[in-house]
């Protein structure tokens, strides 16, 4: 169990975006995963943080890195974790979200990580569950632990915040990895580009506070980091952009492209790839460069921070208590 | 060795840096070296080859942001080199060539196609469209940015509108991107589906089927609205009515980045010129009602509308002798295009000056082109016009390999006597007879 004593760190009861969270809320996960990141790779990875504790997996899309990642997360701080198989269970019989909800409300979990295709759907659980929830991607809403791995690993690579130039290139309409690095990384006082074509640009965009550059090779100029987003299948085919060679050719990152961002400049992706699309392999690969391996290993430990913050909270309320 | 070629005694009429005076031109490996009232006045220059004008008007060649050709596919109607013929004798040192062929012009290689084989056969400049949408179905966007590389210099469906809203303004927005100019085509679909004339009493004593006029002005504004969401550069190829007048209009008014273009004979013909089912009168749009018509000139004549073109479609006589609602759209042009226009000019709505700017700096400026001007260092894309030489349109003496002129017979004055690409003569009236 967590201490009574240890520090607060969110306000809430629940991660459902990282719009409502404040600086210092971000940094202290951010100091808390660097805690997880060393336990990690020691040889005994085990807490007993979450002892007793439930956690409930729940995707109605298919994730197997965020849901692994999330099972891993749990299980080092002790916790039971039930991953709920959306595809075979009722809620693919047609169950509402709501149903669903009130039956696994039922079942008394502490904490419910949910990954939804439709925006909002984190949101509408949390005001019908008794439990914490953790928004795991929302529509093109938000995938806050996402951002928040993405920040681990920019601060543990040893960049600043205030000032930095990060470029996030690629599908930002459809985005919720976007959408929650946009919030994290201004709040943090970094300067964020989107790169995209039109298609793939919300119609506002710079009311995010952002610059857009529809030019890869102009928005790649002088940034630090260099965040690629992944393209769905379906939107290469005519819709969003004519074909896959053409997004290559003009917003695929290679190392060409790459020339034009700062020496040094950080190579993210918040996986899966796809290469020879939105990637070059040989950049993708590219130790010198590439964190993407890295961000997965962030992964963990940002969860392990995120669930562990929230276990505090459940520790003052004295909810579910034994 | 330099080539040098001096035109003395012209009017010389740029539009583009507002010059109408009487002087010399000068051009030097193909570009234009010097122009001016006191070049050659007095004494013969040397060394160069001399052309007198003869007080004739010097302006810069004609670009035509509309015509259709058969190359690829239809190669009967006509080829990239019998279009160039019939534009060099026509004044014209640019055709912007249309991708309704077959194969339609969809792909960065097919658009390289098109250029080299204009390069190789060509007497003027050809300069592809390329498609919108794929195979002109109007449903997935093509490779703008790649097909704009390879020389595409701007996205239409040609003649076809595209009917999905969506599709259309994802294309925009995506073109917008690359800074692409689109090209629409205005007759909603549904509306003139099966129409081979406009609607109105004339259509209806005839018995033809016909779409009304708002077929064209529905479209118009719908695809302002577009533009306001997508930023994108949009031209609307011939407009024929009052409506769309005003529509775009106000919509440049409000600062919107939208040009538009007349065809020729919607300046000259009326509904009532189809006769007696004269099917070289079917084109699209169609010949509209007087006021339309006259609409058109008034667009002119205020600058709402910024080019004139031929609208050039060759069809083959077989596809023409047919009953009218049977027998193809499309009629020629390249050759009548600047005779008409000149119309405007005897009949005094518009000045020669801007006459020839919406043959010449208008396109040039809309489609980002270095000609369509006599100034120094340009291209020496060139024609010497007689602007009062009276004429009969004989269709027997059209270059163009097809002969489906609405102007047979018609009288009219002022039309090209030399004609010149990058300082090479491509056309002689003269030498001709």
């Amino acid at each position: 169990m967590t201490p009574a004593n240890a520090e607060t760190i969110l306000k809430s009861s629940h991660l459902l975006g990282i719009e409502a969270l404040s600086v210092g809320e971000i940094t202290s996960l951010l100091d808390l995963a660097d805690t997880y990141v060393a336990l990690n790779r020691g040889a005994n990875k085990k807490t007993d943080v979450l002892k007793g504790r439930t956690l409930i997996n729940l995707f109605f899309e298919s994730s197997t890195r965020t849901q692994s990642s999330f099972e891993l997360a749990g299980k080092r701080l002790g916790a039971d974790v039930l991953n709920m198989a959306v595809k075979t269970s009722s809620v693919s019989k047609g169950e509402t979200l709501i149903d669903t909800a009130t039956t696994l409300n039922a079942m008394r979990p502490d904490i419910l990580v949910v990954r939804h295709q439709d925006s909002g759907a984190a949101e509408l659980l949390s005001r019908k569950l008794d439990c914490s929830v953790i928004n795991a991607g929302d529509g093109s809403h938000e995938h806050p632990t996402q951002a928040l791995l993405d920040a681990l690993t920019i601060r543990r690579r040893g960049r600043k915040f205030e000032g930095l130039i990060v470029a996030i290139c690629g599908d930002v309409l459809h985005s919720r990895v976007a959408r929650s690095n946009i919030h994290l990384l201004l709040k943090m006082g970094a300067r964020v580009r989107l790169v995209a074509p039109r298609t793939l640009l919300p119609g506002d965009a710079e009311r995010f506070g952002v610059e857009v550059f529809y030019d890869m090779n102009k928005g790649l100029e002088g940034a630090d980091v260099v965040m690629m987003l992944r393209l769905q299948l379906e939107r290469m085919a005519g819709a969003f952009v004519p074909s896959t060679r053409e997004y290559f050719r003009f917003y695929g990152l290679d190392a060409a492209k790459l020339k034009f961002a700062k020496p040094g400049a950080l190579v993210m992706h918040p996986g899966p790839m796809n290469r020879g699309v939105e990637i070059d392999s040989a950049v993708a690969d590219d130790i010198e460069v590439s964190v993407i391996q890295e961000q997965v290993e962030m992964g963990v430990a940002i969860r392990m921070a995120v669930l562990d913050a929230l276990s505090r909270g459940m520790a003052r309320e004295g909810r579910n208590a034994p | 060795m330099t080539k040098r070629i001096a035109f003395r005694n012209a009017r010389l009429i740029d539009p583009a840096t507002k010059l109408d005076v009487k002087g010399g031109l000068l051009v030097e490996n193909g570009r234009i070296a010097d122009v001016g009232p006191r070049l050659f006045n007095n004494a013969e220059a040397n060394d160069p080859e001399i052309v007198d004008c003869k007080g004739m008007v010097l302006a810069p060649g004609l670009i035509d942001m509309r015509v259709f050709t058969g190359e690829p596919g239809s190669e009967h109607r006509e080829t990239l080199e019998s279009a160039s013929l019939a534009a060099a004798a026509g004044g014209v040192t640019t055709i912007v060539v249309m991708p309704n062929t077959d194969p339609v012009i969809d792909e960065p290689s097919l658009v390289d196609f098109i250029r080299r084989r204009a390069a190789a056969t060509a007497k003027v400049r050809v300069l592809p469209m390329a498609a919108l949408t794929r195979h002109l179905a109007g449903e997935v966007m093509t490779e703008i940015g790649l097909l704009k590389e390879a020389g595409a210099v701007a996205f239409t469906d040609g003649d076809r509108t595209i009917a999905n809203t969506r599709v259309l303004r994802r294309a925009l927005s995506y073109a917008s991107t690359f800074g692409a100019l689109v090209v629409g085509h205005a007759e909603d679909p549904d509306l003139s589906e099966g129409a081979s004339v406009t609607e109105g009493e004339y259509a209806m004593r005839l018995g033809l089927p016909a779409a009304p006029a708002a077929a064209e002005a529905i479209i118009v504004e719908r695809d302002i609205r577009l533009v306001e969401v997508t930023g994108a550069r949009y031209h609307f190829g011939q407009i024929s009515t009052r409506a769309s007048l005003d529509a775009i209009a106000a919509a440049k008014r409000h600062g919107l980045p939208i040009t538009c273009g007349v065809a020729a004979h919607n300046l000259a013909l009326n509904e009532l010129d189809v006769g007696a089912y004269f099917t070289f009168m079917k084109v699209k749009p169609p010949l509209r009602s007087e006021a339309d018509r006259t609409a058109m000139i008034e667009g002119v004549a205020s600058g709402v509308i910024d080019t004139i073109v031929s609208g050039h479609d060759p069809q083959a006589a077989d596809t023409k002798r047919q009953p009218f609602a049977q027998a193809a759209f499309g009629a020629v042009g390249l050759e009548t295009l600047l005779p008409v226009a000149l119309g405007l000019h005897h009949d005094g709505r518009a000045s020669l000056s801007l006459v020839l700017k919406l043959l010449t700096a208008a396109p040039a400026k809309i489609l980002g082109l270095n000609t369509g001007t006599l100034a120094k260092g340009a291209p020496a894309d060139l024609v010497l016009i007689d602007p009062d030489e009276p004429f009969t349109v004989r269709e027997a003496e059209l270059r163009s390999r097809a002969r489906n002129t609405p102007f047979e017979g018609r009288k009219f004055h002022g039309r090209a006597q030399k004609t010149y690409v990058a300082g090479a003569c491509v056309f002689d009236r003269k030498a001709k007879a």
